[in-house]
């Protein structure tokens, strides 16, 4: 449809003042929300993350089209709940206990939000059991931690020890990042997913938010 | 203003003195010249000229009349007529090393000789380099015969290439059919004197000797209005003195009497005041293109031609070692930065391994970058919206982050630049992903994607007819019948 196209165009050009009125018009001509959000919104972003994995597009251009991409959910938001349809999933995100960085895990946190998901981020120095228990509170399907510090790390194992002790690791995915892990420490320590960077970070997201539908 | 980052390796007494010592050599020693047409044209007007023994003694007034009606500045254009150089002043242009034996097989990684198929597949590639300003004739195709194997390269640089072309002929015979092939590209005399499309390089034979070819190519060139670049090539301890002083008396003496044969023959003649000279390493006895000392004479020679007041060229960002390898890098790397921050106008060597004589497609991709972050080096550092510094740090405090400011969002691209992918900047689990691909590799995969990307020149139908018709002529006229066979995109 050619409404949706426009969305989509829209909010790969960053334009977050363009998109709200072209989510109206779509939804005066008879689209249903859902539909505005997965052809249009996340169409878009989806365009956004391959221009940037190759580097067409540069890191500003996707967190403009992030913003379109909030400015557009805004409108759609509050009728999506109403006609009964879940967001794309709950995120809960935070930099582990004794780790006070935070800069990547912010980033994280706004590429999730232009990726559609529901971002509960419970900021920094954040402990295992603080992780497990926004994540329930929240009902969100993913945890996401960060760490900078080789000391700091094994926080991530404890939230992993306590989802299983909780029974709740098939419920609730995890997935870390950070300078110092790595795929090999995220199997070491049972993690489901490891981001090397934030596009990579909601790649993952995406495929264990899919995995727990 | 940004205050425009600068090299300077002499101080002004010195340079004035090395000037004078070489005026001196000229009118005292002077120079060989096999060439008895440049010897009468020197004669006629004030040189002291021994014709049997082909010896010249300048005069220190043809030095002054010579200095006086060269060219400050001249302007390139490409095959379309596009200005795309401006020799003036610091600003600087890169260009392939030239006239190579051979090419470094990526596939086989061995030095093999080329033929026509590289040749294309370099024009191919140097159209997306973007940094590289002009084409060279850069390695010497051996599918055809050596006879006319300079204007073939010409040839094929013009009907493949859009840029302009750094070139030079290998007899004087060639010099007519290189000349009309421009004048096919131009469409006539006056356009290609108005609009040069190539320099030539000429070189005097150290020491202080100009031979009958390369004086005969001067005036050739003058008398058609195409530019030259005098590539005069001392080699320290060798065929001049050992100090880098001296070495720079006898290359300022050389090519002073370069300027002196072209201005006598054609007043006001384009020239770039350029050079080849190395250091001579007595271990190994070659004549090393990377070595600390032969760019520093590069950049001093530069200082006097900038003293002159004119125009400047050199071979300075290329490398010794036989493969893409490290020291590849750092000698080019160098050079080019060494060679930017004097002003060199015309910096040659992109590409270039093995002492001038290997060509690498994929170390012209790698250049390619050097020779971009080298000119944003000599943009140097300017405010742009900086001041007061106030307000955008009130943004980043009240946002947490400037990654979607209008500040950086105009200011971004503008500031840093941004290489293509043979320069690594991956984390390292990304890198892994992508194949752990070393520099070689990253340069082979950019080297087919923009062979992959060329587009054709869109230089005239008729005018690449023309260019084809002559160069079969002339290939006839050594004795073949046909050319090699050319991909089809021209």
């Amino acid at each position: 449809m050619e409404i949706l196209k426009q969305i989509a165009q829209c909010l790969e050009a960053g334009d977050d003042a363009g998109v709200p009125p072209l989510v109206r018009q779509a939804l005066k001509q008879g689209t249903v929300p859902k539909t505005i959000l997965d052809e249009g919104l996340i169409a878009g972003m989806n365009t956004v993350g391959e221009k940037f994995r190759v580097h067409e597009i540069f890191l500003p251009d996707v967190l403009l089209a992030a913003k379109a991409m909030y400015a557009g959910m805004d409108v759609l938001k509050p009728l999506l709940i109403s006609s009964g349809v879940s967001s794309r999933g709950r995120v809960v995100i935070g930099s582990v206990q004794g780790d006070l960085h935070d800069i990547g895990k912010n980033l994280v946190g706004i590429m999730l939000k232009g990726a559609g998901y529901e971002v509960i981020d419970l900021g920094n120095d954040v402990a295992a059991t603080t992780f497990v228990a926004a994540a329930k509170s929240h009902d969100a399907r993913v945890i996401g931690m960060s760490a900078l510090l080789t000391t700091t790390m094994p926080v991530m194992k404890e939230v992993v020890d306590l989802l299983k002790k909780e029974n709740l690791n098939g419920r609730i995915k995890t997935i870390i990042g950070g300078a110092p892990v790595s795929q090999n420490y995220a199997d070491e320590i049972g993690v489901d997913a490891y981001g090397y960077d934030c596009a990579q970070a909601v790649a993952g997201v995406k495929k264990l938010a899919a995995a727990v539908r | 203003m940004a205050l425009r980052p600068q090299l300077r390796l002499l101080g002004d007494e010195l340079l004035a003195r090395i000037v004078s010592e070489a005026r001196d050599l000229l009118c005292r020693l002077g120079t060989q010249v096999q060439n008895p047409r440049v010897l009468k044209l020197l004669a006629d007007h004030g040189a002291k000229v021994d014709f049997e023994k082909n010896q010249v003694l300048y005069t220190p007034a043809l030095l002054d009349r010579a200095l006086a009606s060269v060219p400050h500045s001249f302007k390139l254009f490409d095959v379309l007529g596009n200005e795309t150089h401006d020799f003036s002043g610091h600003k600087v242009h890169f260009t392939p090393g030239s006239a190579a034996l051979h090419v470094l097989d990526y596939q086989t990684q061995q030095i093999r000789k080329p033929d026509t198929a590289d040749y294309v597949r370099y024009t191919q590639l140097l159209s997306g380099l973007s940094h590289i300003a002009s084409q060279s004739t850069a390695f010497i195709p051996a599918d055809v015969a050596d006879r006319f194997s300079d204007s073939y390269r010409l040839f094929l640089s013009l009907l493949y290439g859009e840029k302009p072309v750094v070139t030079g002929t290998f007899t004087i015979e060639s010099f007519r059919v290189m000349r009309d092939m421009q004048l096919a590209v131009r469409g006539g005399e006056k356009e290609l004197r108005e609009k040069p499309l190539t320099v030539f390089s000429c070189c005097p034979t150290s020491p202080l000797k100009w031979s009958e070819i390369t004086s005969q190519n001067v005036i050739d060139c003058g008398a058609a209005g195409i530019p030259v670049e005098f590539i005069s090539m001392p080699l320290s301890g060798f065929m001049a003195p050992v100090t880098l002083v001296g070495t720079l008396v006898q290359h300022t003496a050389e090519t002073l009497s370069g300027i002196v044969i072209s201005q006598v023959n054609r007043p006001g003649a384009p020239v770039l005041y350029g050079g080849s000279p190395a250091a001579f390493d007595m271990r190994y006895e070659t004549t090393p293109m990377g070595a600390v000392e032969t760019q520093m004479v590069d950049c001093a020679y530069n200082e006097i031609g900038k003293h002159f007041g004119l125009p400047t060229q050199a071979y300075i960002s290329l490398s010794d070692a036989k493969l893409l390898d490290a020291q590849a890098g750092l000698e080019t790397a160098m050079g080019a930065t060494l060679a930017a921050l004097s002003g060199i106008n015309s910096i040659s060597g992109p590409g270039m391994l093995d002492f001038e004589s290997c060509q690498s497609l994929e170390k012209l991709v790698l250049d390619n970058e050097i020779c971009g972050m080298t000119l944003r080096l000599v943009q140097g550092i300017e405010p742009r919206e900086d001041f007061p510094a106030l307000p955008i740090f009130e943004e980043l405090l009240r946002d947490g982050h400037l990654l979607i400011s209008p500040h950086t969002r105009r200011h971004l691209k503008k500031e840093h630049y941004f290489p293509g992918r043979v320069i690594d900047r991956a984390n390292l689990s990304r890198w892994r992903e992508e194949g752990s691909l070393t520099l070689g590799q990253r340069a082979h995969q950019e080297v087919e994607r923009l062979i992959g990307a060329y587009v054709p020149s869109r230089l005239a139908g008729e005018r690449k007819k023309e260019l084809c018709r002559l160069m079969e002529a002339e290939a006839r006229r050594w004795g073949m019948e046909k050319l090699p066979v050319r991909p089809v995109t021209a």
